[in-house]
């Protein structure tokens, strides 16, 4: 796996730069150092599949991804706002159960990332073999899976499918 | 120009700030707290950041300010699932006037 | 239910009375007098202590140990912010750093007492 470690050691490198801004020689060389070493280290504990690096369209996907997520966060922060400030605190909770299709690492944390930060969910646990995510929803609107799924999962999956599947 | 919109920037991640902890005090279980807290205080706090970044300019404050706000969204949510199957596993049930409770009725996965 | 509105707007005028305190009370500069808007970050820290209190009546009323571990989280979010905050008027990067680190920590810290809450050996 001489590829992953090759993956690792320039996104260390890259966030070693980043971390010594502005970058000059010695900062330069240690941190070729101390990339090769990490990587050599930790070769593919975090890069499973290297050769989804390569592809260009994850990275559009992914470019469009992120002004959909901050959105979403935007409205789930005035959603918490409003909830709050309400004298009779307006909240019906409770633990409903939702299906996902996404199978890799990456990919469901991402997942869980995105609904812990949208409007009114936070998840809770998933079942990796079924593709159950249990997620904790402030407003209940329906209580079965398929209602749940449709408005909590859909909007990010489709997305999340194309990046990293 | 960019210390005004930074300012801006600033004082919306305050009142996020604020209505997080607000609701931190004011909701009534461990669950409604956790979300009302993850998503305003990280939101408010990367949103301060991200003014830092536009008031000090592209120097060392400002890309280690990018960093931590990235670092920030990527992991506040990771912590406030692992708080929240902690603290459904060691026992604390949900509000009383919860409506459903999918987790408990299929017997908490190991 | 009318109790509760009473209660309410209580809290809302001692909220607005804060507030205006933080606002408009004329604040000493003592960090860079040259600076723009000197004045406003020092008021923006005065708030981020006022969500620290809230933290702590938290942390001090908490029925359960999750509430106060999950308030412990935020607090280290928020004591990032307030290095943020800080490094500006005084224009000392390493305010920062100090930031990033009690940020892994806090993390780091949160995932372990989560484990804990759960019951089951860390090398799992």
């Amino acid at each position: 796996m001489i590829k992953s470690r090759v993956v690792l050691f320039i996104l260390a490198f890259v966030a070693w730069l980043l971390f010594c801004w502005v970058p000059d020689a010695q900062d330069i060389i240690a941190g070729v150092f101390v990339a090769l070493l990490v990587s050599i280290l930790t070769g593919d504990m975090f890069v499973k599949r290297p050769h989804h690096f390569g592809h260009l369209k994850r990275y559009l996907w992914f470019i469009y991804y992120v002004p959909i997520f901050l959105w979403e966060c935007f409205k789930a922060n005035i959603d918490v706002a409003y909830r709050v400030g309400h004298p009779d605190i307006p909240i019906h909770p409770g633990i409903v159960k939702v299906k996902t299709n996404l199978k890799s690492d990456t990919g469901l944390t991402f997942l869980a990332n995105s609904i812990t930060l949208t409007p009114g969910t936070l998840s809770v646990d998933i079942d990796r073999e079924k593709g159950y995510i249990y997620v904790h929803w402030i407003e209940v609107k329906s209580k079965d899976v398929e209602g749940a799924t449709k408005m909590i999962v859909e909007k990010f999956e489709r997305i999340l499918r194309r990046i990293f599947e | 120009m960019s210390n005004i919109i930074g300012i801006i920037f600033i004082a919306i991640g305050l009142v996020f700030d604020f209505f997080g902890c607000l609701g931190l005090v004011r909701l009534p279980d461990v669950y409604n707290r956790l979300q009302a807290s993850t998503k305003c205080v990280t939101l408010g706090t990367c949103s301060i950041l991200f003014g830092t970044f536009l008031i000090v300019g592209v120097s060392a404050t400002g890309v280690k300010a990018l960093i931590c706000a990235t670092f920030l969204l990527l992991t506040a949510p990771v912590s406030a699932h692992a708080l929240a199957r902690g603290a459904h596993k060691s026992g604390v049930r949900l509000w009383e006037k919860s409506v459903v409770d999918k987790y408990q009725e299929d017997g908490e996965l190991k | 239910m009318s109790n509760r509105r009473v209660r309410w707007v209580i809290g809302l005028v001692i909220l607005l009375a804060i507030f205006a305190v933080i606002l408009l009370y004329p604040l000493p500069i003592l960090m860079y007098p040259g600076l723009p808007f000197a004045g406003l970050y020092r008021r923006a820290l005065f708030i981020i202590m006022l969500c620290v209190i809230f933290c702590l009546y938290r942390i001090f009323r908490g029925p359960t140990a999750p509430d106060r571990i999950i308030t412990i989280d935020i607090l280290g979010i928020l004591v990032v912010g307030f290095c943020a905050v800080l490094s500006i008027p005084t224009g000392r990067s390493w305010y920062i750093d100090i930031g990033i680190a009690w940020a892994l920590q806090s993390f780091i810290g949160t995932l372990a007492l989560a484990k804990y809450l759960e019951g089951k050996d860390f090398d799992e």
